[in-house]
């Protein structure tokens, strides 16, 4: 029989991730500090929308871009919250979570051999994506001393007669990063200049804990040349309904609707009506989680710190990504051990890319007594790691 | 400072002032200082356990009891309210709009201990115009918190 599959995808790894989660898989009582989606249940009047939207019988498709009242609802949103205008009809569409309109952006917008600029740690998926959709990606290795934020430097060594994207993913997964509006208005020139488009990946904008998320399509000159892509997982935890958007200039958003009619159809209904409560009425929810979140990484950064661990403080997101550095060990190397002697599941930072390489990424997505005890386990570790270097010293 | 205190302490009084103070991005000496301001000016009144009966061998029955009394001049519904609260068996006590005056919540072991005392001591009041009484059958859920088994964390391990 001839080989039935492709090499392109042949060739592309599977995540670091999945590797590490059959090791977790294996381990009964370990207590997880790995999981990138919030621990609270979706809002009960939001799921209750969507309850509601199956007892009426709204089980049909609905029109490719999404429902008008979703789109228009997220039109309100993105000017309301962050100053960005959007025609509901025409540059706003639904998506199945933020994951599919990634995918279909870069889809989109990549002629073979493009390039595109993945600043990394970051999300596991643009890399593949990328590479799916014929396009040849170009690795930024962020540095931990910029505190993981994508400086002007870095962007220009890297672009090419070939750049056509650049994806910028703020606040960060797996660092936790925020790039202000003063980080972004360092870039913005360079980004026009050299006529570059721009995916950003804004799924965790609920989630900042000081200034409010200032997204990259609001300077001026930019909107044009920018896809924003949010959804519902992070800000109302909503990660199982599958639930996301992108809002971009119309010509770029009517190809992404033409792939998405063809691969998808339509973003799951019950979800979509769900989606119009959590806009209208989750703001108080979001609130709520996003101070719950804020007292928990307090929390983790300073027991971390407390460990002698650095760790810059991480303004976005739920995750913190300390340094493990001065301990001598691999990032995973140290997160399996850590697994095997104390039962703590954590995410070795190389998992978003070889240069998270002596970082782990630690979820707060957790309750503080969960921290806790995770944490006292983790120091455990880490003192008897340092105790065993002195001893190899001697 | 005071709003996030209580808003975090409202759900879990057990947590520590140590604790709370790195939550918060505050110091220790602020949290304690703070807390014990509230509790001076009675904005904290106690620290209590959200416990579920139902699930504890000895016998208790809650009742809800609707009032309608006669305010008195010059104090209102207060003095009324201040003779009902200060019995040990009632444990809430509201002013209400609408259709009667004051709700009262009551604890007694068994619901002849309930009949007796709105029979004995409330109904007897000279401000009390009339009662009506309801039994608790089962509660679901108290002080925000559902009487229930906290569901297991049924999340993937690890997720990117």
């Amino acid at each position: 029989m001839r080989n039935p599959l492709s090499n392109t995808v042949m060739k592309i790894q599977p995540s670091g991730i999945r590797k590490f989660f059959d090791i977790v898989s294996e381990m009964k009582d370990a207590i997880s500090l790995g999981v990138g989606e919030p621990d609270f249940d979706t809002p009960w009047h939001i799921r209750e929308e969507g309850i509601y939207s199956l007892e009426k019988g709204r089980t049909f498709y609905t029109s490719n871009a999404g429902l008008k009242e979703l789109k228009m609802e997220i039109s309100n949103y993105l000017s309301r919250r962050f100053g960005l205008s959007y025609d509901y009809n025409k540059e706003v569409m639904v998506t199945v979570g933020g994951s599919e309109a990634i995918d279909i952006a870069l889809r989109a917008m990549i002629e073979p051999g493009d390039e595109v600029l993945i600043p990394q740690p970051c999300y596991v998926s643009y890399h593949p994506c990328t590479i799916l959709a014929g396009g040849v990606p170009v690795v930024i290795e962020l540095k931990g001393e910029n505190d993981f934020k994508l400086t002007r430097e870095q962007l220009l060594e890297s672009i090419t007669e070939k750049t056509k994207i650049l994806i910028l993913a703020y606040p960060n997964n797996p660092t936790g990063a925020v790039m202000t509006r003063e980080d972004l208005s360092k870039i913005v020139d360079v980004i026009i200049e050299k006529d570059l488009v721009v995916i950003s990946d804004e799924i965790y904008s609920e989630l900042t804990y000081g200034n409010t998320h200032v997204s990259i399509a609001s300077f001026p000159g930019m909107r044009e040349r920018t896809i924003v892509i949010n959804g519902f997982s992070k800000s109302y935890a909503m990660t199982g309904w599958r639930l996301g958007y992108a809002a971009g200039p119309a010509n770029i958003l009517e190809q992404m609707i033409k792939i998405h009619q063809f691969a998808i159809m339509c973003a799951p209904t019950t979800s979509q009506y769900a989606g119009i409560e959590a806009l209208r009425h989750g703001d108080p929810d979001v609130e709520r989680m996003r101070d719950a979140y804020d007292q928990r990484r307090r929390f983790l950064v300073h027991s971390l710190r407390n460990m002698g661990l650095t760790c810059f403080e991480p303004f976005g997101a739920f995750y913190v990504f300390p340094c493990i550095k001065d301990l001598g060990m691999s990032s995973e190397e140290f997160a399996t051990k850590l697994l095997q002697e104390e039962k703590v599941a954590v995410v070795p930072g190389t998992a978003f890319g070889d240069c998270g390489e002596g970082y782990l990424r630690i979820s707060y997505a957790y309750s503080i007594e969960n921290l806790k005890i995770a944490l006292e386990r983790m120091e455990k570790f880490v003192e008897n790691l340092r105790k065993k270097g002195v001893n190899d010293r001697k | 400072m005071r709003e996030k205190i209580l808003s975090a302490i409202d759900k879990n009084s057990r947590i520590s002032v140590e604790d709370l103070a790195i939550m918060l991005g505050a110091s220790q000496e602020e949290v304690a200082a703070a807390i014990k301001e509230m509790e001076e000016e009675a904005i904290i009144c106690g620290y209590t356990t959200l416990i579920n009966w139902d699930k504890v061998q000895s016998e208790r029955v809650t009742a809800l009891i609707e009032v309608k009394v006669t305010p008195q001049r010059g104090l209102g519904f207060d003095k009324i309210a201040e003779r009902i609260y200060q019995f040990d068996e009632v444990q809430s006590v509201y002013l209400m709009s609408g259709g009667f005056d004051l709700t009262v919540i009551l604890e007694g072991r068994t619901m002849r201990e309930v009949a007796n005392f709105v029979s004995d001591k409330l109904a007897p009041m000279e401000a009390v115009l009339s009662t009506a009484t309801h039994f608790v059958l089962k509660k679901y859920k108290e002080h925000g918190l559902p009487l229930v088994q906290p569901h297991n964390d049924e999340r993937m391990l690890i997720t990117p």
